[in-house]
């Protein structure tokens, strides 16, 4: 196959990195969802924790720092959100719009006085020249930490999903929280602990846009990828390693399409622009057709408010 | 309830105008921006235009304005809103905005409107916009001049005559100083996503561009040819001279300050009339950023060269012979463009490959 | 020990009481928020919650809260019937796209011929129906496929977002426009023009449309059988399956009314306020409306009020941008905090506080 002037192995390289943010709040929002809790505020996370990494990066010029403000600053964010569902059992789908309204406000105003700056940059990881390999070389040894982090998330979540007794716990929680109460395990406990790691994961995700792909601050800069996010949870079906499968695709076909454009291809730019969402959406029918009505469930108990009442 | 009618609020419109007339009131000064003002880029420098305004003007004047007002019925209450505040003169900063700015206007016939971009005016509205592609010259020539590959990247938002033009006014430069030149359009479809535009300039690097061109704001190109390395980039909107002196090696800026001045003057003599604004580097709306050592100096000459050409008129950025893409004759020896046709520009010329979606 | 009891029935008193308790508490919360930018608190909130309504500018005011009301309310009274049967449209603004392109269209292709009778009754049946069909995407996809509608509707925003660039550009372009992008202006074109009923009022043909929706939804939730269904499936679709109801039908049901009123809203939008298809066109109606149905609590009446209240927040939170200085992320957050106490404090309409141990009760 002739693929122009394009050269597959930069694209992969490109992809990886492309679909690094999506990828990380996906991974969070699957760990809050398998709890039972339906947090649509990726966007509003992605974004305060793509201004809180930037100005800590700014102030103390340590990329690595902005990361952990990033991871912070959202997951405070997503405690508000914790507070109000778990606590005052506000409705979950109301409460995270609405976190992403307020997340978008309040990092614009954070933001004010640091658009039009420079960070230092973060570099990529070159392991021992393993980077010089042909091929996989700049696919597997010549990227930004925070993208190998990506992938060990992916791992680790699938991990403890699939072995450890708290992903029993957690999985049960989001199954039938009333047994799971029942059975004495901590309903609200479990659910705080994945909020607050999906609000670090979506941190992640905005301080890598803010800090290693643009790098940059601007209002609003996530642009819809919290979106993309929560529509990735979806389409893997509520499983780890399809997230990692969903952001790679949808990334991919996103890097792929300028590249194409780049290259000269003669292909409509509109059918072009809107590819990844309508290839997005045919691969999940294909996934999903011939399944039964038990596959790829959500969580049986996903969006529904807990009270202890007996 | 007693229902009053827009004539009642034109007639407080009316009242503040006269009311300033005597040098007890500021002059109200309000602007309409599509973007935030930390966007980085055209609402960026709108808003230093407002800032050099408040400057200039002092407590002579008092200034009001609105972020992020989506096109269309938004737009028409916040103006309405304005001009119920008092407002003198309203600065519309979106092609969008044209049809609520005329709607508007017609309501508040005391009320100075001057809406960016656009082409509608009427006796109290005015419309003004900059010759960006005079800039896409010079940074044409200076592309066509450091290319080595001899391809050069182009990243584009949506295709609007704007955009169009700069492209081809870059392109038939770029070919002039190298005429061994190719260019690679990518249109990103969006006016505003950093990271798609980080993505688009790795995309063009990736293959074999080292020369990125772009007329989307955010600094995400200049980030990537950065770490790329040895790719040229031109600051877009604002200078980001922070990434100066390369791979910025120079820049094309909105400078709106000095006609945003002029007008609000013009208000305050009672010298304001409707005209149709459309100013280019002569009287610095569009100013080159300074041009780096990183280009040879003999290159840097020929681009200042150029720029002064097209400042004094004696050289037009779109002279003949030129032809459309599709071979046929548009300009012929020496012919000059018309504004007309530049203004609703919607054809690339000779030699670009590639179509214009549409 | 502070604890909350569920009560035996919603108390009626805190269903009225707790959104005036939360916009006082975020009165207080948003003005803190203010101060701390530097701006006169109470001159603020007043500008934001008494001046588009009793102020001096409040006659021009009153009608626009109508007309930034009335789209928030049609979507999300469709929305609300999905949601009750627990059926996931979050794709309204992709409909509302794509009705306000149908719409259009139609209006557009009978330019310049007058006959108000035929074309602007055709436009709204065209507008309805794209909607309608834009949504029975994820619906055929759901029944057919069994493929997530949360998924396929959101993402299918996108798609009509790059389809009315397209249509902005292209196909629809205003071919007097000096090749500017943007369709005729339809205001400006009598037949196909959905202005205000009575000048200056702000109603036109999509708040009336609101209103009537709000009716409908309202008798049909209350008396008709499919309003029974949809409740029994939200509560327990396993019973419902019991009770003989057909689900496919009731997605797809949920899903078309839902689209249909999405379109709806599009096409009175752009053949009113708005008045032409741009690329930017749509402005999040779709999915401020979601809040919408949530703040309403999915009861058609409480959509209404919730509809009025979150254009209120955004007629005031532009007054105080234009006047105060306030930069629209102060609006943007403020609006956030008065979602998170609105729907905070409702839990005082479910519940009770208790003080003190449970033991003593």
């Amino acid at each position: 196959m002739d693929f122009g002037s394009i050269n597959p192995v930069l694209l992969i390289a490109s992809l990886m990195v492309a679909s690094t943010p999506i990828l990380l709040a996906a991974i969070g929002e699957l760990v809050v969802e398998r709890s039972g809790v339906l947090n649509l505020g990726v966007e509003g996370m992605m974004i305060v924790g793509a201004v809180s990494g930037f100005i800590v990066t700014v102030e103390t010029q340590s990329p690595a720092l902005g990361f952990v403000a990033g991871a912070l600053g959202a997951t405070l964010l997503s405690l508000v959100f914790g507070v109000l569902t778990l606590v005052f059992l506000s409705n979950q789908v109301a409460t995270g719009l609405g976190l992403t309204l307020f997340g978008l406000g309040i990092s614009a105003l954070m933001g004010q006085e640091y658009a039009q700056l420079r960070t230092p940059t973060s570099p990529r990881w070159e392991f021992f020249g393993l980077n010089e390999l042909p091929v996989i070389g700049p696919i597997l040894f010549n990227q930004h930490p925070v993208v190998y982090l990506s992938l060990l998330l992916v791992v680790g979540v699938w991990w403890f999903l699939k072995t450890t007794r708290s992903g029993m716990i957690l999985r049960a929680v989001g199954e039938n929280h009333d047994a799971a109460h029942s059975l004495g395990y901590s309903v609200l406990g479990t659910r705080f602990a994945a909020i607050a790691f999906g609000g670090a994961c979506a941190g992640l995700g905005g301080a890598f846009l803010s800090l290693v792909i643009v790098p940059q601050w601007t209002d609003g800069m996530t642009a819809g990828r919290g979106w993309i996010a929560l529509a990735i949870v979806v389409f893997a079906s509520w499983r780890a390693w399809r997230v990692l499968l969903g952001a790679y695709l949808f990334g991919g076909i996103s890097v792929l399409q300028l590249n194409l454009q780049a290259a000269g291809f003669a292909i409509p730019v509109e059918l072009l622009s809107m590819s990844p969402y309508l290839i997005t959406i045919l691969v999940l029918v294909i996934i999903s057709s011939g399944r039964g009505r038990t596959g790829g469930q959500a969580p049986a108990s996903l969006g529904r408010s807990f009270h202890a009442s007996g | 309830m007693k229902k009053r009618t827009f004539l009642a609020a034109t007639l407080a419109a009316t009242l503040a105008t006269s009311a300033f007339a005597d040098g007890h009131e500021p002059t109200k000064v309000g602007f309409i921006y599509v973007g935030p003002i930390g966007d980085g880029g055209w609402t960026y420098e709108h808003h230093q235009g407002l800032l050099a305004v408040e400057a200039e003007f002092g407590d002579k004047v008092e200034t009001m304005y609105q972020e992020n007002v989506p096109e269309g019925a938004d737009a028409e209450r916040a103006m309405t809103q304005m001009a119920l505040q008092g407002a003198d003169i309203i600065f519309t900063t979106s092609f969008g905005y044209m049809d609520p700015t005329i709607n508007v206007a017609q309501k508040f016939p005391d009320v100075k409107f001057e809406h960016a971009t656009g082409y509608k005016r009427a006796d109290n509205v005015s419309t003004y916009s900059a010759r960006f592609y005079e800039g896409r010259a010079v940074q044409g020539h200076i592309a066509g001049k450091m290319t080595k590959s001899n391809k050069i990247g182009y990243i584009a938002s949506f295709p609007i005559p704007e955009v169009i033009r700069g492209i081809n006014s870059a392109y038939i430069h770029a070919k002039k100083a190298n005429p061994d030149v190719e260019m690679s359009v990518i249109w990103v479809y969006t006016w505003f996503d950093p990271a798609k535009e980080a993505d688009a300039a790795k995309a063009l690097i990736e293959n074999g561009v080292d020369v990125v061109m772009q007329h989307t704001d955010s600094t995400a190109p200049q980030a990537a040819a950065a770490e790329a390395g040895g790719v040229v980039t031109f600051g877009q909107a604002s200078d980001m001279s922070e990434y100066a002196p390369f791979p910025r090696v120079s820049s094309i800026i909105d400078n709106w300050a000095p006609y945003y001045i002029d007008r609000v003057r013009a208000v305050m003599d009672g010298t304001w009339e409707s005209m149709d604004t459309w100013d280019g580097i002569a009287p610095g709306m569009v100013e080159i950023g300074e041009i780096t050592d990183a280009v040879p100096a003999d290159v840097k000459a020929e681009a200042l060269a150029l720029r002064d050409a097209l400042s004094d008129g004696s050289y037009h950025a779109f002279t003949g012979p030129l032809n459309k893409q599709d071979g046929s004759p548009w300009l012929a020896e020496g012919e000059t463009a018309d504004d007309g046709t530049l203004a609703g520009m919607d054809f690339y010329v000779e030699g670009i490959t590639g179509e214009i979606p549409n | 020990m502070i604890r909350l009891e569920q009560r035996a029935a919603p108390s009626r008193v805190w269903a009225y009481l707790t959104p005036l308790v939360a916009v006082l508490a975020t009165m207080v919360a948003g003005g803190a928020l203010f101060a701390a930018l530097g701006t006169d608190p109470v001159a603020a909130i007043r500008t934001i919650f008494w001046d588009p309504v009793f102020g001096e500018f409040a006659f021009y005011y009153r009608g626009q809260l109508l007309v930034k009301a009335g789209p928030l309310i049609l979507i999300a009274v469709g929305l609300a019937l999905g949601f009750k049967a627990g059926i996931w449209n979050i794709g309204a603004e992709g409909q509302y796209i794509i009705g306000a392109i149908c719409g259009a269209a139609v209006g557009l292709a009978f330019y310049p011929m007058e006959a108000r009778w035929l074309i602007f009754p055709l436009m709204v049946v065209a507008g309805a129906l794209g909607g309608f069909l834009w949504a029975m995407i994820p619906g055929v996809l759901r029944t057919k496929f069994n493929t997530n509608e949360i998924l396929v509707s959101l993402l299918l925003v996108y798609v009509a977002e790059q389809i009315l660039a397209w249509m902005a550009l292209g196909p629809l372009r205003n071919p007097e426009g000096a090749g500017f992008p943007g369709s005729r202006n339809l205001r400006q074109y009598e037949s196909a023009a959905n202005n205000e009923l009575i000048a200056g009022s702000g109603m036109h043909w999509g708040v009336v449309a609101a209103f009537v929706a709000v009716i409908f939804a309202y008798i049909l939730l209350s008396k008709h059988l499919t309003g029974f269904h949809i409740r029994l499936t939200g509560e327990s679709p396993r019973a419902a399956r019991f009770a003989g109801v057909n689900p496919t039908r009731l997605v797809l049901f949920c899903l078309g009314v839902s689209g249909a009123l999405a379109g709806l809203a599009g096409l009175f939008e752009v053949a009113g306020p708005s008045g032409q298809i741009s690329i930017d066109f749509n402005v999040g109606y779709g999915f401020t409306a979601i809040i919408v149905a949530f703040l309403g609590r999915l009861h058609p009446v409480g959509i209404l009020l919730a509809g009025l209240l979150m254009a209120l927040t955004y007629i005031g939170g532009e007054a105080a941008q234009a006047t105060l200085g306030l930069p629209a992320a102060a609006i943007q957050a403020f609006q956030g905090m008065l979602l998170f106490f609105l729907l905070g404090f409702d839990v005082l309409t479910n519940f009770r506080v208790r003080f003190g141990r449970r033991a003593m009760v």
